[in-house]
């Protein structure tokens, strides 16, 4: 199951398991700043995290040095870590260009008090 | 150095040698360079300006003046203003320090089977490209952490104009990319062998203009004048620095020359032949790694005297610019990126392109033919392995050639 | 003992130790510019990660589109957003005793998961100190143009690329239009 003894870290090549928890601490951090910042733009970096904590995972599935076998990713992860940073440049532009409309028309860039569609 | 020592010590401390030796190297690279480029600065702006510039300290013309300035500056007194972020006000300089330093991992001084580089990458221009910009971060920070109008002001300019300006730099530095067919710096100075006909810059009309909006933008990149209102003195105080005093002023100071310096081996690299003189004397004198390992050392220490001398001549060229023309506002900055830099530069991206795929296997405007052995550096590897590279090119063409013919068999209906 | 350690594993801990830690500090901190800064360390340690992984091109590419370009945008955010000199949002304690439960919960699942699988835990040293490193440059930019080089059997990425392309584009003139200047309510009301 999970033995894991310590003296083993340093002597052994890491594999895929660990740079998935790091991948999955990251997305936590991220996913608990998204849920417990006031600041829109904390959330913004949540998000930033969580994206960053997904690529490491695709990295990690494609990388040579990590697992060898026959269902390894290969090019793939990388191309896909690619696209996703990409994609999350240009998502961080827009969230911006929103927050910073919500700070001109509200002059407070609390998300608490974005309840103006609150039924 | 590492393999070398390893046979000797242990690995371990072998690599922690070649590292720390590497690290001296390049941090006294940059160091003493400010030095130098302070001095010659000062004498440069005195010529233009008609007046001598330093000439007391350390004998007639003065070129101990900036030890002097330096030992001075250690002497004042280290004030944090009142209302400023200790943590973020301390860090800034360090942060812009340590930027332009680390795009010198990647800077190779020396060519060959044996290249002179801290840190053979693979992507090595795209690094130094990454590294540079992130020297703005020490910029913002200082800004905002002073809390103070003017270095707020200063810093947000300084911020969207090197933000910009990373956008027609980034295609400048595509085309000798394209030209020599690899993204390592080490293979797009090798392929530039020869005489000074070989030379990027003379390889199309394309690349003669690209090598020009280089310039451009990498002044305004640096934050050099014309393009220097974030620091302009006569404007905004100091700019993002107003609030800092002693070394920690120095270290602004120390990373703006070593940006300067990084930007100008660069372009040597990049365009004038790095560690390629203009008239290939190692080849005639047969200084090269196959006559022992002496001449070999002989001929890359004048590989990396050429990379280095030439890197110090586009400075000056920065500084000449510097004093003679006026400053530039805020809209003109940015209408020199938009509206001129990027188009221009795409436009000859594109010329540049048409001729590589028309004219292959040519310099100096298509006029000469470029030895095989020379052109094929830049097909998948790296410059000592050449019999190597032509199977791996070989390889990657016929896959290249057998995928894209797949779909076009498939329209046919075959 | 010196020779016993794998140095690739060591930094490996050491980037990951200084990835995680930042992104914790980018959790607690309540200063929103300290926040940023925090981050901008946590993904250049990510970058460095990559770097060990063998994606050196992704790990370039996270230095420069990320942590220069994304980063820096949300710093300009932060310094036009904070009216009041380090302006400060505190969350109410019964929110991260929650979000802490949670998280915890989330993370002991997906360490565990992660490390049931025995293909997973790594390969022998052995094999590891054989492998060459391969450049990976060509072959990303052959499979973006369509020609997968590393494998023919596998597909190219020439549709997603050019997809991306006109994504970025649409991007850049809708962020552009969102954000442009208008007038805002109080002057109108000065007039």
């Amino acid at each position: 199951m999970l033995n894991l003894p310590l003296a083993n870290m340093l002597t052994e090549p890491v594999g895929v398991a660990h740079y998935v928890t790091v991948g999955a601490i990251l997305f936590i951090c991220g996913a608990l700043c998204m849920a417990t910042k006031r600041n829109a733009l904390g959330v913004l970096m949540g998000i930033e995290l969580v994206l960053n904590g997904a690529n490491l995972n695709f990295i990690a599935f494609g990388s040579q040095y990590l697992r060898n076998d026959a269902h390894s990713l290969g090019l793939d992860g990388q191309l896909m870590a690619l696209f996703v940073i990409v994609l999350a440049a240009a998502e961080a532009a827009v969230a911006l260009a929103i927050a910073l409309n919500f700070y001109n028309n509200h002059d407070s860039i609390d998300v608490d008090r974005a309840d103006q569609l609150r039924g | 150095m590492a393999p070398f020592l390893s046979q000797y010590i242990w690995t371990w401390l072998a690599y922690t040698i070649a590292g720390v030796v590497h690290v001296a190297l390049i941090i006294n690279l940059v160091a003493v360079g400010a030095l130098i480029f302070i001095w010659l600065e000062r004498k440069i702006s005195g010529r233009i300006q008609d007046r001598l510039g330093p000439t007391r300290v350390g004998g007639k013309f003065g070129w101990l003046q900036t030890l002097a300035d330096g030992i001075k500056l250690l002497t004042k007194e280290d004030l944090t203003p009142a209302g400023a972020d200790h943590f973020l006000f301390k860090i800034a300089p360090y942060v812009s320090f340590c930027a332009s330093i680390a795009a010198f991992i990647a800077i190779p001084f020396a060519g060959g089977y044996y290249p002179w580089i801290a840190q053979h990458l693979n992507v090595g221009v795209f690094f130094v490209l990454a590294v540079l910009g992130l020297e703005v971060f020490g910029v913002i920070l200082a800004g905002y952490s002073s809390a103070s109008k003017w270095s707020l002001f200063g810093a947000m300019r300084e911020a969207a104009q090197v933000v910009s300006y990373e956008v027609p730099l980034g295609m400048c530095v595509v085309v000798p990319v394209l030209i020599a067919g690899s993204l390592d710096l080490v293979v797009i100075g090798d392929s530039q062998a020869g005489w000074f006909t070989n030379w990027l810059i003379f390889h199309d009309p394309f690349t003669f203009i690209i090598f020009w909006v280089y310039c451009t933008c990498a002044t305004a990149s640096v934050n050099r004048a014309p393009f220097d209102l974030a620091e302009a003195e006569s404007e905004l105080v100091a700019g993002f620095h107003t609030e800092y005093s002693g070394l920690r002023w120095s270290f602004f100071f120390m990373a703006e020359y070593g940006s300067m310096f990084s930007v100008s081996i660069l372009a040597s690299i990049l365009f004038l032949g790095g560690w390629h003189g203009p008239i290939p004397v190692t080849e005639f004198l047969g200084l090269s790694p196959e006559n022992g390992p002496v001449l070999g050392y002989l001929g890359q220490l004048i590989g990396a005297v050429n990379v280095i001398g030439k890197g110090v001549i586009a400075v000056c060229v920065m500084m000449w610019i510097r004093w003679t023309l006026p400053r530039l506002r805020i809209d003109q900055v940015m209408a020199t990126c938009l509206k001129y830099c990027t188009p221009i530069a795409a436009a000859m991206f594109l010329g540049a392109t048409i001729w590589q795929l028309q004219l292959p296997g040519k310099a100096f405007f298509g006029l000469k033919d470029v030895s095989p052995a020379v052109y094929a550096i830049g097909d998948g590897g790296s410059a000592a392995k050449p019999a190597d590279t032509e199977k791996i090119a070989d390889d990657q063409d016929r896959i290249a050639r057998s995928t894209l013919a797949a779909p076009k068999l498939a329209q046919k209906g075959l | 003992m010196m020779d016993a350690i794998y140095w690739p594993s060591f930094f490996f801990f050491l980037f990951s130790g200084l990835a995680c830690a930042f992104g914790i500090a980018v959790l607690l901190s309540s200063n929103i510019v300290r926040m940023a800064f925090y981050l901008v360390l946590s993904l250049g340690a990510t970058a460095g990660l990559m770097f060990l992984a063998g994606a050196e091109f992704v790990g370039a590419m996270q230095l420069l589109i990320y942590v220069g370009g994304t980063l820096v945008l949300l710093i300009f955010g932060v310094m036009l957003t904070s009216q009041e000199r380090f302006v400060v949002m505190k969350t109410w304690a019964g929110d991260w005793v929650k979000a802490f439960l949670a998280g915890g919960a989330l993370l002991f699942i997906l360490a565990y998961a992660a490390f049931s699988i025995p293909e997973w835990r790594g390969i022998e040293r052995a094999e590891a100190e054989a492998l060459v490193a391969q450049p990976s440059v060509t072959p990303i930019a052959m499979g973006l143009l369509g020609a997968r080089t590393d494998d023919p059997s596998r597909s190219g990425y020439l549709l997603p690329f050019e997809i991306v392309s006109v994504h970025l584009l649409v991007v850049l003139i809708g962020a552009a239009y969102l954000a442009r200047a208008k007038r805002s309510r109080s002057s109108i009301e000065k007039i």
